[in-house]
């Protein structure tokens, strides 16, 4: 309940700032908060966009930052396990994360046409680096003990992987998903303004261009909402899933306890130019 | 090259001629070292090591020599950065020596062993945060007995340590000390013939240190295994111990291969201050500070 009060009181100050100060607000561009919330009912729950252009974006979304988490877990375990390899390929590799994902989005049109799988091959290609490069850091930094343990142990290659390897790096994989997922969000909006009859992101688009700026405002406030919950919905994942790890540990509490976003994993990001 | 700087012989023999008759009475009766290697279960045969650094190859072990005898419990001690941990290392098969051999029930060790098995100083670094305490220590056991067995004998284990109540928690949930009993009853579930500890008492309390001393006399007396236990604390060593073998030098050799004639029942209050006790441990730490 403490931890509710001090994630909320931000954003409710902010709200009400907002509210306040744009009441009175004559400007075409900067409407009121209020009409926005009013038009935001109207054009997303009763002209039920939320179902015609909210629904089509997440999918594409959720397809494309899924095969990037998997690609990035997959291939990444498997570099971090064999040194030499990545040792090989790490220039090609630092090469492709400096291109820019929406570099890439003229490319992908001309190869995969205006098509939902381009837009999940874009945001596929733009958020799979910092899963697979904490992939690669979190297997490779294997506690020396842990690794001891294990050889002294004999264990098998699978439980070394599953058990061992793959559980001491999820702290670090996990940051990597959660940096991809904002990057997600970002690519599915920018993949939507070429080319798309539907989606956030064209309706966006498409508002601006016809002078709705009001419509276009209830675009901007539904993806601030959805990137909110989609974080969310990672940080309770999260929470269950390394209820073990420091960041999450409650002595005798219940397990998968969420706490404050900022003391969690985050810090442990990848740091560095985020690549779009 | 080595034997002119590295020995300095502070033998037996050095010490005995010290004021105390009494002491060199016992020294003597320390002296006769069982060397019977044809039964040992664990044995060091020229046992050797050397790193290579960027200024050319450090020496660590110089030529180390003794054998464990099935059940017996043998304390290595030493001054901190002597080589017991590589010592260790390589008892374990975790590292191969780069001269002789170890040697488990007469066959040379060729890397880790299921009759070997091992404790580890850090056991907050050991013991796997994401397992439970019984997922902890039926780990070793996984692709090799039925999970049914894996169970049963990870509980057995945990009884030996007095932790079966505990199987369901996480190990950072538990003390220090309790953390170190279920990386023991990991140790315990292979039933190995050697338990190899590396300093495992160094992170706990003093309360604590003396109660899970005690557990693992207890545990070698139910078990019957051979301990072999590297520590920095000569009291500790041979409260434990039925042989102290003291490494020094650079690089290190055993400079003294001790029996520790204090009984089988040992009590942490009446064995230490008894006076063999004593001079044990004047015996023992001359040899360290020598």
């Amino acid at each position: 309940m403490k931890g509710l009060l001090l994630e909320l009181w931000l954003p409710v100050i902010a709200v009400a700032l907002w509210l306040a100060i744009s009441a009175s607000s004559k400007s075409p561009f900067f409407p009121p908060l209020q009409t926005i919330l009013t038009k935001a009912v109207k054009v997303w729950i009763t002209d039920s966009r939320l179902t015609s252009d909210l629904v089509p974006s997440l999918l594409n979304l959720l397809m494309g930052y899924g095969i990037a988490v998997l690609a990035g877990v997959l291939i990444g375990t498997a570099l971090g396990l064999m040194p030499m390899v990545l040792e090989a390929i790490e220039p090609e590799l630092e090469f492709l994360r400096a291109v820019p994902a929406v570099a890439i989005l003229p490319i992908a049109i001309i190869a995969m046409g205006l098509g939902d799988d381009m837009r999940i091959a874009v945001i596929a290609f733009g958020a799979v680096w910092p899963v697979l490069l904490n992939t690669i850091a979190g297997i490779r930094a294997l506690d020396p003990v842990v690794k001891d343990m294990s050889t002294a142990f004999s264990l098998s290659a699978a439980t070394r992987l599953f058990v061992v390897r793959l559980p001491s790096a999820a702290p670090q994989i996990f940051a990597g998903a959660r940096t991809a997922l904002s990057i997600a969000v970002v690519l599915i909006v920018v993949s939507e303004m070429t080319g798309a009859h539907r989606g956030v992101g064209y309706f966006i688009l498409a508002a601006q261009r016809n002078y709705a700026i009001t419509d276009m405002w209830t675009g901007m406030l539904v993806l601030g909402i959805l990137g909110y919950l989609l974080n969310l919905a990672f940080r309770i994942l999260e929470g269950r899933l390394l209820h073990w790890h420091p960041s999450y540990r409650t002595q005798n509490q219940s397990r998968g306890k969420v706490v404050s976003p900022k003391t969690a994993l985050s810090q442990q990001a990848t740091t560095g130019a985020v690549t779009l | 090259m080595n034997q002119t700087k590295a020995t300095r012989p502070i033998g037996i023999e050095a010490v005995s001629t010290s004021n105390s008759t009494n002491e060199a009475a016992i020294v003597k009766a320390a002296k006769t070292e069982s060397r019977d290697s044809v039964n040992a279960v664990i044995e060091a045969v020229n046992l050797g090591h050397s790193y290579n650094t960027s200024v050319g190859s450090a020496e660590i072990l110089g030529s180390v020599e003794f054998s464990v005898l099935p059940g017996e419990f043998v304390c290595i001690v030493g001054p901190s950065g002597v080589g017991k941990t590589t010592l260790l290392r390589c008892l374990s098969g975790l590292q191969q020596p780069t001269a002789g051999h170890v040697a488990v029930d007469g066959i040379p060790l060729a890397g880790p062993s299921t009759a070997i098995s091992l404790v580890f100083q850090d056991y907050s670094r050991s013991l796997l945060p994401w397992l439970s305490v019984i997922d902890n220590v039926t780990l070793p056991l996984k692709g090799r007995v039925s999970k049914g067995e894996r169970r049963a004998r990870a509980e057995k284990a945990l009884r030996e340590v007095g932790l079966r109540e505990a199987s369901n928690r996480y190990p950072w949930q538990l003390s220090g000390g309790m953390q170190q009993r279920v990386a023991i009853a990991r140790a315990l579930v292979f039933e190995p013939r050697v338990m190899l500890m590396d300093e495992p008492f160094a992170s706990v309390d003093a309360q604590t240190r003396e109660t899970l001393e005690d557990l693992v006399l207890r545990i070698r007396e139910d078990q019957g295994q051979a301990v072999v236990l590297i520590t920095h604390d000569i009291d500790e060593a041979i409260y434990l111990a039925d042989r102290v073998i003291v490494l020094g030098g650079r690089p290190a050799n055993v400079r003294a291969n001790l029996s520790i004639p204090l009984g089988s029942s040992r009590t942490q209050l009446q064995t230490k201050a008894r006076p063999e006790f004593a001079e044990l441990r004047a015996h023992v730490h001359r040899l360290i500070g020598g």
